[in-house]
């Protein structure tokens, strides 16, 4: 029946890619402790406004909340470099629209730091105003920081929105995760109205070859390490 | 004038020619059909209640056909567009296109053999698009529809013009339409009506129910400041139905619903008699039952399935081999509880808890259609509380008891699509919407304020932050009236309406199992297998792979979803280990549960029960306590390292679920460390590791404290910020009221998934802005729906002050059955994370064990 086993209780867990060890933080971020670098994927800012557009009216706070949870992150760890893995802005026009307070807090958030914002699908041609620095990907040692997943050996990707789905006694938890095998990772979406893909996804067979990579699941007070065969 | 005296003679009130139709066919018109005509020539609304077989259809009818009849030469030929047409005179409105199309065929004989100068045509989903256009420029006389698409009808250009000449309208089936939003939906429809047409008069027709007045109201505009009621016409009552409960042979099951070990009986009842419909709380009992009857039909009777997941075809096909007399039984669900009349069947069977005195005669009502002979029904017990649910339902039907709900408060998602309806038509004032919406039973007292924000929702979204403006879907001109923005709103509109929320559902395919996968989801698995239906989206969400249930009459076992598609195999066990599609979907009503409880307080009354039930609560009585009528009583005990609280509250799953919900909040609070619960109709069971007896001997744990009202405060706060059932409950407003489309233009087919999860808004409105109306009115369903937040308050208010409760060292009679679900059922209570660490930490034993 049920376990009385305690919770880890853990804000970060830590993930060891291509023999880098990394923070995985229980927001959705990761963080390279050596390097005071911060990555955070998917932010999709401005999601709501841009499905307004098309008549469909969801609630205009999606980038509040957001940056909210990404300015707590940021206070957590105080990155020096701070890199935005893609899919920042939900559609082209999106950082047009970005509300003056959220343009305002994320202006706050890039002061004093290195920002580094990667070119995604849904972003693929970022203004230069934006402040900080746009690239398609990014090498830091041995790590390669980019938008879409390519499976390469060292590469830290977004995109796909992994998450897990955990069953057991007739209940299910899905949540966002990191995923990975040790020699590559996929992160979470940060954004507050990214959806997901379940990681048992054909998308993730090929990226990892098989199934063989865990889930590191973020709960509502730890982030727990769960094989992928595991996950339905 | 309330109750109209049924002795109106039918010299005055019936003309010649169907004075003469009524003879020919060997019947006399009926006093309540009398009773109609004199209330339609008097332009009253009526409500009509009479028992099944009463010719309730043809009284709703008859004042509809005789005014035609009177208004036009009879020469004339019966014909289509020939026929002078004097525009709409008729609309009929039924839960049921299937109830529609059934109607008109039976309108067709009276109308044929008359020779009446009358057209009548059905316009549902299924109407081609040719038809419905011809039908707004040439209205037959007489409309049979659905609430669905009166909304479609009345957003239309033409609604003016298609219902100015409207004289009657026909409710049927009343008392099913107003429990539910689609009650609301039909309402805002008649306040419309009476605005475009006010000599428009409604007459409802509808079984018995608990308060007659709630239908009365729902059938006249209503006024501020005075309740309106239309008149009532009782029929007489037929003949009293037969009720027994099955006197088993066997050992009465102490849990569950399957109700196997009475198998036999049940087939030797359907063997027995020409014609028997078996009706079962859900479907998976359908499922099972079906399958384990075939087990046994040695005599090969046609036995067949009903249920609401079968393909549309196959129900059909079901349906029409019933009416031909060539089924000996059908084993199904509510999803016959309604429907087209069959008439010859002998008996009706239920199986499980009957939940209600009011469904269970609706139920038994579809046995015998012939008013003066009695239905004839047996109640089948699935267990030990079952057994005492029947009793006190076979005693309310007795005593002709009624418990259906009381009228709905107009639901703000409702009325959010009505809004947009109305801005599709002919422009609006607020102010006269706001009138008229008042005008409608349900909405009669909606605040000023309440409307204005589901207004400023349908245009902007009604946001604090105001940054929609460019994005409005209706916009106010410069006279103050609304209008929708463009034309593409109206076509989502169009797409969009009505108040059913489909579950999402899955494909589910047949495959070939993997091997040596026990458990494990690994391995590929064959791909593109028979497709074997379709299943909820829910339901295959919480099965692990290696789970087997029953799907199409079937044990199969669950392998993997994969890319949208259920893959599922043969499975060779023939138990099922997950036997619930989420549990029936009606609670045990108040009465009933009332019932029960005085039935349990009362020893002498226990004489009417089987011996086994009777030795049951005797050996209860001996060993803890029979909880009284207005107690709560709470029973601790140890057991295997655990220790349990039982407790009765008799409110029914739903709220117990709740209840369990909230307790284990306050238990973990008080460092009882809870793990976890189970609830069934009855009962509910919270166990914990800390000592919760001990707890209550020193004073440290205070059931008054817990069982406390104010739980519904912050706990319940807290609890709704994450409970699925609540963002389900969210969902579905978010989809009625238009916010979130299930379909979007110019896309065929709903679109499984969603481009952003309703989940995910959920989270972010709620912190955002927590008095949001769509917030509010999802929260309003939490009262009465999933979450059964009304019914946990009242009780919680009943038994304040009046817990009992006796420490055990060990469990009582009484808790078995609760403690038997454990594992059965879904077990609430534990945290997300609890889950996921518990997944986490099979990883850790399975790397121990290699080493």
């Amino acid at each position: 029946m049920t376990s009385a086993m305690p919770i880890a209780h853990r804000e970060t867990r830590t993930l060891t890619i291509a023999g880098v060890d990394l923070a995985a933080d229980l927001s959705g971020a990761l963080v390279w402790r050596e390097e005071r670098l911060l990555v955070v994927s998917d932010l999709h800012l401005e999601k709501g406004s841009s499905f307004a557009m098309r008549g469909v009216l969801l609630p205009p706070y999606d980038s509040a909340a957001t940056l909210a949870r990404l300015a707590a992150a940021i206070a957590r760890h105080d990155p020096r470099t701070v890199i935005a893995l893609g899919d920042s802005f939900h559609d082209g026009e999106a950082h047009q629209r970005l509300p003056v307070a959220a343009r305002e807090a994320l202006a706050a958030l890039r002061r004093g730091r290195d920002w580094i914002w990667i070119a995604g699908n849904h972003d693929p041609a970022l203004p230069r105003d934006l402040g900080g620095t746009v690239a398609g990907s990014i090498a830091v040692g041995p790590l390669t920081f980019r938008h879409e997943p390519t499976g390469a050996r060292g590469e830290i990707a977004g995109h796909l929105h992994p998450k897990a789905r955990v069953a057991a006694r007739g209940r299910a938890v899905e949540r966002r995760c990191f995923a990975t095998d040790g020699d590559r990772a996929v992160m979470p979406a940060f954004g507050a109205y990214a959806g997901g893909l379940s990681i048992r996804h054909s998308a993730f067979a090929r990226i990892f070859q098989g199934v063989a990579f865990m889930a590191h699941v973020l709960g509502d007070r730890g982030i727990h390490a769960i094989a992928a065969a595991r996950c339905c | 004038m309330s109750i109209v005296p049924p002795a109106a003679s039918p010299d005055i009130a019936l003309p010649d020619a169907f004075r003469r139709w009524f003879a020919a066919r060997g019947w006399a018109p009926r006093a309540h059909q009398l009773a109609l005509l004199e209330t339609a020539r008097a332009a009253r609304a009526t409500l009509l209640i009479a028992p099944t077989g009463a010719g309730k259809t043809l009284a709703g009818f008859l004042p509809t056909l005789t005014e035609l009849a009177a208004a036009r030469p009879r020469t004339a030929s019966t014909g289509h567009d020939g026929a002078a047409s004097g525009g709409l005179h008729t609309l009929y409105i039924s839960p049921l296109k299937a109830l529609a199309v059934d109607i008109a065929r039976n309108l067709e004989r009276p109308i044929a053999e008359m020779a009446l100068p009358i057209r009548v045509e059905t316009r549902t989903g299924d109407t081609p698009p040719s038809r419905r256009q011809r039908q707004r420029r040439y209205p037959p006389d007489i409309l049979l529809t659905t609430p669905e698409q009166l909304a479609l009808l009345l957003a239309s250009d033409d609604a003016p013009y298609l219902f100015a000449s409207l004289k009657r309208i026909v409710l049927d089936e009343l008392h099913a339409l107003v429990t539910s939003k689609r009650g609301d939906l039909l309402s805002l429809g008649l306040a419309r009506l009476w605005r475009l047409a006010p000599q428009a008069v409604a007459t409802g027709l509808s079984a018995t129910v608990a308060e007659p007045d709630d239908l009365r109201r729902f059938l006249v505009p209503q006024r501020a400041g005075e309740v309106r009621l239309a008149d009532l016409v009782m029929a007489a009552a037929g003949a009293a139905p037969i009720v027994e409960m099955l006197d088993t042979k066997e050992r009465l099951p102490w849990a569950g619903h399957s109700a196997r070990h009475a198998l036999n009986e049940i087939y030797d009842l359907i063997k027995a008699n020409r014609t028997t419909l078996v009706f079962v709380n859900t479907r998976s009992q359908a499922e099972m039952l079906f399958q384990e009857l075939w087990r046994i039909n040695d005599d090969a009777l046609a036995i067949a399935l009903h249920h609401g997941s079968l393909d549309v075809a196959q129900r059909r096909k079901v349906e029409d081999a019933m009416a031909a007399g060539r089924l000996n039984a059908v084993v199904c669900t509510s999803s016959l509880d309604l429907g087209i009349d069959w008439g010859d069947i002998d008996l009706v069977v239920n199986v499980g808890a009957p939940k209600g005195a009011s469904r269970m005669m609706q139920r038994i009502g579809r046995a015998n259609h012939r008013l003066d002979e009695p239905s004839r029904a047996v109640m089948v017990p699935a267990n030990r509380f079952e057994v005492l649910e029947c009793r006190a339902a076979i005693d309310a039907i007795a005593a002709n008891a009624q418990d259906t709900p009381p009228l709905r408060t107009g639901a703000l998602d409702v009325l959010a699509q009505h809004v947009l309806g109305c801005a599709c038509g002919a422009p609006f004032l607020s102010d006269e919407l706001f009138d008229e919406v008042r005008s409608a039973a349900p909405y009669a007292s909606l605040a000023r304020s309440d409307f204005d924000d589901v207004v400023e929702f349908v245009a902007t979204g009604g946001y604090a932050l105001k940054t929609y403006e460019r994005f409005a879907r209706i916009r106010r001109g410069k006279d103050g009236r609304w209008r929708v923005a463009n034309p593409k709103v109206r076509q989502s509109y169009r797409l969009n309406v009505g108040t059913i929320v489909e579950e999402q559902m899955l494909k589910v395919r047949l495959v070939r199992a993997r091997h040596g996968a026990q458990g494990g989801a690994t391995g590929p698995i064959a791909r593109g297998g028979r497709l074997l239906g379709q299943i909820e989206e829910y339901f295959i969400e919480a099965l692990s792979a290696g789970d087997t249930f029953v799907f199409g009459g079937e044990v199969v076992r669950y392998e993997a979803l994969a890319n949208d598609e259920v893959y599922v195999s043969r499975a060779h066990d023939s138990d099922a280990r997950v036997p619930s599609y989420m549990g029936g979907k009606f609670p045990l009503s108040t009465y009933l549960a009332e019932r029960v409880r005085l039935l349990l307080a009362d020893e002498a009354a226990w004489r009417g029960l089987p011996d086994q039930v009777r030795a049951w609560l005797s050996l209860q009585k001996k060993l803890s306590r029979i909880p009284r009528p207005r107690e709560l009583m709470v029973e601790p005990f140890p057991r295997a390292a655990k220790h349990y609280l039982v407790t009765y509250p008799f409110e029914g799953r739903l709220a117990h679920q709740t209840l369990g919900m909230l307790l284990t909040r306050r238990l973990e609070r008080m460092r009882a460390r809870p793990l976890g619960f189970v609830a069934n109709e009855y009962a509910l069971a919270v166990w914990a590791l800390g000592d919760m007896s001990l707890m209550i001997r020193q004073g440290r744990l205070d059931l008054d404290a817990l069982f406390d009202p104010d739980m519904l405060g912050d706990d319940l706060e807290a609890w709704l910020a994450e409970s699925a059932l609540m963002k389900r409950t969210f969902r579905s407003c978010a989809i009625i009221s238009g916010l979130i489309p299930r379909r979007f233009p110019g896309e065929d087919k709903s679109r499984r998934q969603m481009l952003f999860s309703t989940d995910l808004v959920y989270d972010v409105l709620r912190k955002h802005q927590a008095d949001h109306v769509l917030l509010r009115a999802a929260r309003a369903d939490a009262a009465t729906g999933l979450l059964d937040l009304r019914r946990l308050g009242d009780m919680l208010s009943r038994i304040h002050g009046r817990i009992t409760h006796r420490a055990l060292d060990k469990i009582s009679p009484l808790a078995v059955p609760v403690m038997l679900e454990i594992g059965r059922e879904a077990v609430y209570g534990e945290a997300s994370d609890a889950l996921l660490a518990e997944a986490a930490e099979e990883l850790v034993k399975e790397a121990m064990a290699l080493d």
